[in-house]
């Protein structure tokens, strides 16, 4: 850490600002950290502004414009450490399913005045154009792992996050499989952990708001759906939500809607 | 008093949970819970599985009307003892900021006076295998503790129980005891064993009942249970010798540590890789998989940090995370370690099987992958043998 006091800023690109949101819906505790560092840049909680550089920078939103490619350039450099937090952040959000179409077409269908639009074609990751020191997944992000995250930084220490599927967390709940007992199509094989297993335990599948596990199989998972029987179009849908651009869910065997542009190697 | 068996009529179940209450017992047993069949705290027979058993397959579970009256006529619970023995998550230790100093406290590791109820001969077996990971012994026949806990966590949980087990019925498609050794009858691994009989002619349903304990013997004495007759032993052995008969699968273990050693590079791994999602389900349902991860929760408000156990399975990419990488990269590499660890290594490493046969992790594999099948098929197949010394390195065992 630079200084006695961290600076800390908090940065929004393409999103709904729930993230952010999480990080406000944490009171008493943002209160303890807020007294802990100084908050020079959080929109959402004070249009107060300091300048940089910042000791921490956590980074909602995707990359969808050519000013967000230039602005998230200058964050990197003005930021020690940088935090991308959210699906849209990590992965690119349900605003990348412009990445399996054209996005000309969508404009026009969508604004009364297409020619005020400027937009890049594609919805991207922070990852894709700066590095990024930790992602924390989810849509939105769950609370306690953002506060882990900031914890972690204030007392100097590598935050620990859970990197197994959703299942390894669903069996620690001690929830009953929803997939194995009742026949339920669940994405929790194929999901990366840290909501903890939330909509098995309410008799759900799981809808894949943290994206990829490490250790995503789509090809063995993609022939196991087929077989609960789930059609082919309703597996394109399961994985084309908000992390629909994530390497290991964007391509679906057997899809005809593939992604245009792939920064990112695929799994 | 004789250990000649005794009898219990089926109504007398609520006498008994009542000699467990009055002697400070909480009960853990099955009972129904979203649709299958768990293992919570109990407090009368109503809340036992009544008139259910279950249909077990690869990949599928699914509760059965039995239409009878039996209250254990299923097989493996889909829930496992091992969450109220080694806790999905336990805090070791605390530290709390006192003034300008630090105060270490331990995580609360209550011991409570606890009672299995129902519990099968696998699921015995299981816990006999964890007494070794925990505590580095196992645990004396029946209720006693174990030796030396090594384990405090562990061991505060596992201190003191007792175990009234049940001899299988009816086992799943997927159960495999006989193989393994473990089941289906329990023997004298608990302080009290029953057998359920008749439970489809209500006037006649009763439990066999072999106390083989002091403790199990004091309790079976305040129940004034009658002297079990030719004809209860006869129902019994008949019970038991159903379920040897209809054991749903088998594994062949003659050798098999060796083999499995001999097999690195057998090309079912291969196959098997294509099928599994590395999900961890078959770890985390498995009643002897011991892994966890520990890490430091700090709560910077509190100026609380806590020293956390949590499960962790061996399909995790950072289970086997070195300085700068996973040494098991790829999920051939993972499904092998599970298994050559569940039936090979475990025995270098804890001197039994790894695998006690209970199915859970046939059953709770989301694309049914089965460790009975896939041993049968490396057995059958023609591996490439290791080079010379390569398997006592491992070093082919880490190859991605
Ligand atoms: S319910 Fe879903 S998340 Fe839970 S174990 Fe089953 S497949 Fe995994
Ligand atoms: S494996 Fe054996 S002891 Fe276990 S449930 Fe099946 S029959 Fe019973
Ligand atoms: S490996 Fe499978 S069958 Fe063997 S004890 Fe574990 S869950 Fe049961
Ligand atoms: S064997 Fe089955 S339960 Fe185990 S990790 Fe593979 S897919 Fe999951």
């Amino acid at each position: 850490m630079t200084a006695a006091v961290p600076k800390v800023a908090v940065w929004k690109f393409a999103s709904c600002d729930g993230c952010q949101l999480s990080l406000l819906d944490c009171e008493d505790e943002l209160l303890a950290v807020a007294g802990a560092v100084e908050l020079a840049h959080f929109l959402e909680a004070s249009s107060a502004t300091v300048a940089g550089p910042y000791d921490l920078s956590i980074v909602e939103g995707s990359v969808s414009t050519a000013s967000d490619i230039e602005r998230i350039a200058h964050i990197r450099e003005e930021s020690n450490v940088l935090i991308s937090i959210g699906a849209c952040a990590t992965a690119g959000g349900i605003q990348a399913l412009r990445n399996f179409a054209d996005v000309g077409e969508y404009v026009s269908v969508v604004y009364a005045r297409p020619d005020y639009i400027e937009t890049l074609s594609t919805s991207t990751p922070i990852s894709d154009h700066v590095a990024v020191d930790y992602e924390l997944r989810g849509c939105p992000v769950n609370k306690s792992q953002l506060l882990h995250v900031i914890s972690s930084f204030l007392l100097g220490r590598r935050p620990r996050l859970p990197s197994s599927s959703v299942c390894v967390e669903c069996k620690a709940r001690g929830t009953t499989c929803v997939m194995v007992a009742h026949g339920t199509a669940c994405l929790g094989p194929v999901t990366h952990a840290g909501c903890g297993a939330i909509c098995p335990a309410f008799d759900r599948g799981c809808y894949g708001c943290y994206g990829p596990a490490d250790t995503v199989s789509t090809t063995a998972f993609v022939q196991l759906l087929r077989s609960l029987p789930v059609s082919d179009r309703a597996i394109e849908r399961v994985f084309r939500t908000f992390n629909a651009n994530a390497p290991g869910f964007r391509d679906i065997p057997g899809s005809e809607h593939a992604a245009v542009g792939s920064p990112r190697a695929t799994s | 008093m004789s250990n000649r068996p005794l009898v219990m009529a089926a109504h007398d179940l609520g006498a008994l949970f009542g000699v467990l209450a009055d002697d400070g017992y909480e009960v853990l047993g099955p009972t129904v819970h979203d649709g299958a069949i768990v293992i919570e705290a109990i407090t009368q027979p109503s809340q036992l599985p009544r008139g259910w058993g279950d249909a077990q397959e690869p990949g599928s579970y699914r509760l059965v009307e039995r239409g009878d009256g039996a209250y254990f006529g299923f097989a493996a619970p889909a829930g496992t003892w091992k969450r109220h023995l080694f806790e999905p998550r336990a805090v070791l230790w605390r530290s709390r900021r006192d003034g300008d100093g630090v105060v270490f406290e331990p995580g609360e590791h209550v011991r409570r006076r606890r009672a299995f109820l129902g519990i099968r001969g696998c699921d015995l077996a299981a816990i006999a295998v964890q007494d070794r990971v925990f505590c580095g012994s196992p645990a004396k026949s029946g209720s006693g503790s174990p030796r030396r806990s090594a384990d405090p966590v562990y061991g505060a949980k596992r201190e003191g129980i007792l175990f009234i087990g049940i001899n299988c019925s009816d086992p799943a498609s997927t159960c495999f005891c006989t193989s393994m050794g473990t089941g289906p009858a329990i023997g004298e691994r608990a302080d009290l064993s029953l057998t359920e009989l008749d439970p489809a002619l209500p006037d006649q349903h009763r439990f066999l009942v072999h106390a083989t304990t002091d403790r199990g013997r004091a309790i079976a004495a305040r129940m004034n249970l009658a002297v079990a007759t030719d004809r209860d032993l006869a129902s019994a052995t008949a019970v038991r010798d159903g379920a040897i008969a209809s054991m749903g699968r088998s594994m062949d273990t003659e050798d098999l540590p060796a083999r499995l050693r001999e097999a690195a590079e057998d090309p079912r791994w291969d196959d098997v890789a294509r099928r599994c999602l590395s999900c961890g389900n078959c770890t985390m349902a498995c009643p002897t998989c011991f892994c966890a991860d520990v890490s430091d929760q700090p709560d910077v408000a509190a100026g609380v940090d806590e020293r956390v156990r949590e499960w962790a399975s061996c399909f995790q990419l950072d289970h086997s995370y070195l300085h700068g990488g996973s040494v098991r990269v790829s999920t051939k590499a993972r499904y092998r370690q599970w298994m050559t660890h569940k039936l090979s290594t475990w025995w270098d490493q804890f001197g039994v099987s790894g695998c006690v046969g209970c199915g859970r992790c046939i059953t709770f594999c989301p694309v049914g992958i089965d460790i009975t099948e896939e041993v049968r098929a490396i057995r059958a197949s023609k591996s490439v043998p290791l080079e010379e010394g390569t398997a006592e390195t491992g070093e082919k065992g880490h190859s991605r």
